[in-house]
């Protein structure tokens, strides 16, 4: 036994077992946060000439699964084919699927550093884990329609489109703030 | 010095992979350090309780749009090489709405919800299971929203065109706008934090 952790303070009960007593790190600053941000997707658009994103990859995933079991179906679907390519090389071999997989890999090196990786299910203890994974789903599915509807999400359309001025992607994330106040009130007990 | 560096052919496709990989890892890093897996603490920026997402990400916008004003202007970087997506009102406007309806039910964007499967949270992988389902709902569709999706083109349209006020005049605006914005979460986060502490008293 570590003779520096302080027994006493830790509860023996079943949940404590495996939680490791070094605590998580706080998180950083917003705004020195927002700069290393601001400076990777800068690193983008100078690199590469395009900003970031993320419900492409999503996209590209959906695409090849409903072209995998109907081919033909996906084929005559203008949505589908956007992501399908012309078929000389694999669909996942796309920017947005590596942009993803290093997004993954990012999240995970961050967390992991500061001790935050952690299996939970973030929510308020107003609700039941169920009604947790029921809103999870729905405003996934509501999350997945608005962002092809916008041609892009907080990443693509947000924060991409916002640094470069872009008009369609400021009229949207004025939109995405007044869709999330405006419900906010509804869904309150779930957070709160 | 010629950039956008891929649209001069300083390098090809598959070496993009591996940028596109790298930019991925700067990018789901700074959303963890930020707190971004958690729905929590991004859903609490729409109860006034911690600003965030706001915070993070008009200070990511600002940094961002300096550092292209300046290297534009410098003759360093290409503007025009750098991809716009086209503006189509109805669909941005519809489309934000739903997906910010979508983002206080769910509690994650697409984005973040990639680093809370990373860092273990199991609302974050019914979520992309959810996010899955829409956009498939979507593709199957879109036959039949196509003539919406694609309604009042405006094309590749940037806000210092169409109001016709010179570039470097609207990033100085939006950079006070924002700096106006920091000022402002900043209060509403402290009358919140009073008025909760207040409440618990």
């Amino acid at each position: 036994m570590d003779p520096t952790i302080d027994t006493l303070s830790v509860p023996k009960t079943e949940t404590n077992k495996k939680v490791k007593v070094k605590a998580a790190q706080p998180y950083w600053n917003p705004y020195l946060s927002g700069f290393g941000l601001g400076l990777v997707l800068l690193a983008a658009f100078v690199i590469m000439g395009r900003g970031l994103g993320a419900s492409g990859a999503f996209s590209t995933v959906v695409a090849s699964g409903v072209n995998a079991i109907a081919p033909h179906h996906a084929s005559g679907n203008a949505f589908y084919e956007g992501y399908l390519g012309d078929g000389t090389t694999s669909p996942f071999k796309s920017w947005l699927v590596f942009e993803v997989l290093g997004l993954i890999i990012g999240g995970f090196i961050s967390g992991a550093l500061a001790g935050r990786i952690k299996k939970t299910t973030e929510k308020s203890e107003h609700i039941s884990f169920k009604m947790r994974y029921v809103y999870a789903f729905f405003g996934g599915a509501l999350m997945g329609i608005g962002a092809k509807l916008a041609r892009g999400c907080t990443s693509g359309q947000a924060l991409t489109g916002g640094a470069l001025l872009n008009v369609g992607s400021w009229i949207f994330m004025l939109m995405v703030f007044a869709g999330a106040y405006g419900a906010a009130y509804f869904v309150r007990r779930q957070w709160l | 010095m010629s950039a956008p560096f891929f649209k001069f052919g300083l390098f090809g496709n598959e070496v993009s992979l591996i940028v596109a990989f790298i930019i991925g890892i700067g990018f789901g890093f700074f959303l963890e350090r930020a707190g971004f897996g958690s729905a929590r603490k991004l859903a609490a920026q729409f109860y006034f309780r911690d600003m965030a997402v706001f915070k993070v990400m008009f200070t990511a916008i600002i940094t961002a749009m300096l550092g292209l004003f300046y290297f534009s202007w410098l003759g360093w970087v290409d503007l025009s090489l750098v991809y716009l997506t086209p503006t189509f009102i109805w669909a941005d406007l519809a489309g934000g709405l739903i997906l910010g309806i979508g983002f206080v039910i769910g509690g994650y964007c697409p984005g973040t919800s990639g680093v809370a499967c990373a860092t273990g949270k199991m609302d974050g992988y019914v979520f992309v299971l959810g996010l899955f389902f829409g956009i498939f709902a979507f593709g199957e569709a879109f036959p039949w929203i196509a003539g919406f999706f694609n309604a009042a083109p405006m094309g590749q349209i940037t806000l210092p065109q169409l109001l016709d006020i010179p570039y470097g005049v609207l990033v100085f605006f939006v950079v006070l706008i924002a700096l106006g914005g920091f000022l402002l979460a900043e209060k509403i986060e402290k009358y919140f934090a009073q008025k909760d502490a207040g409440k618990a008293l």
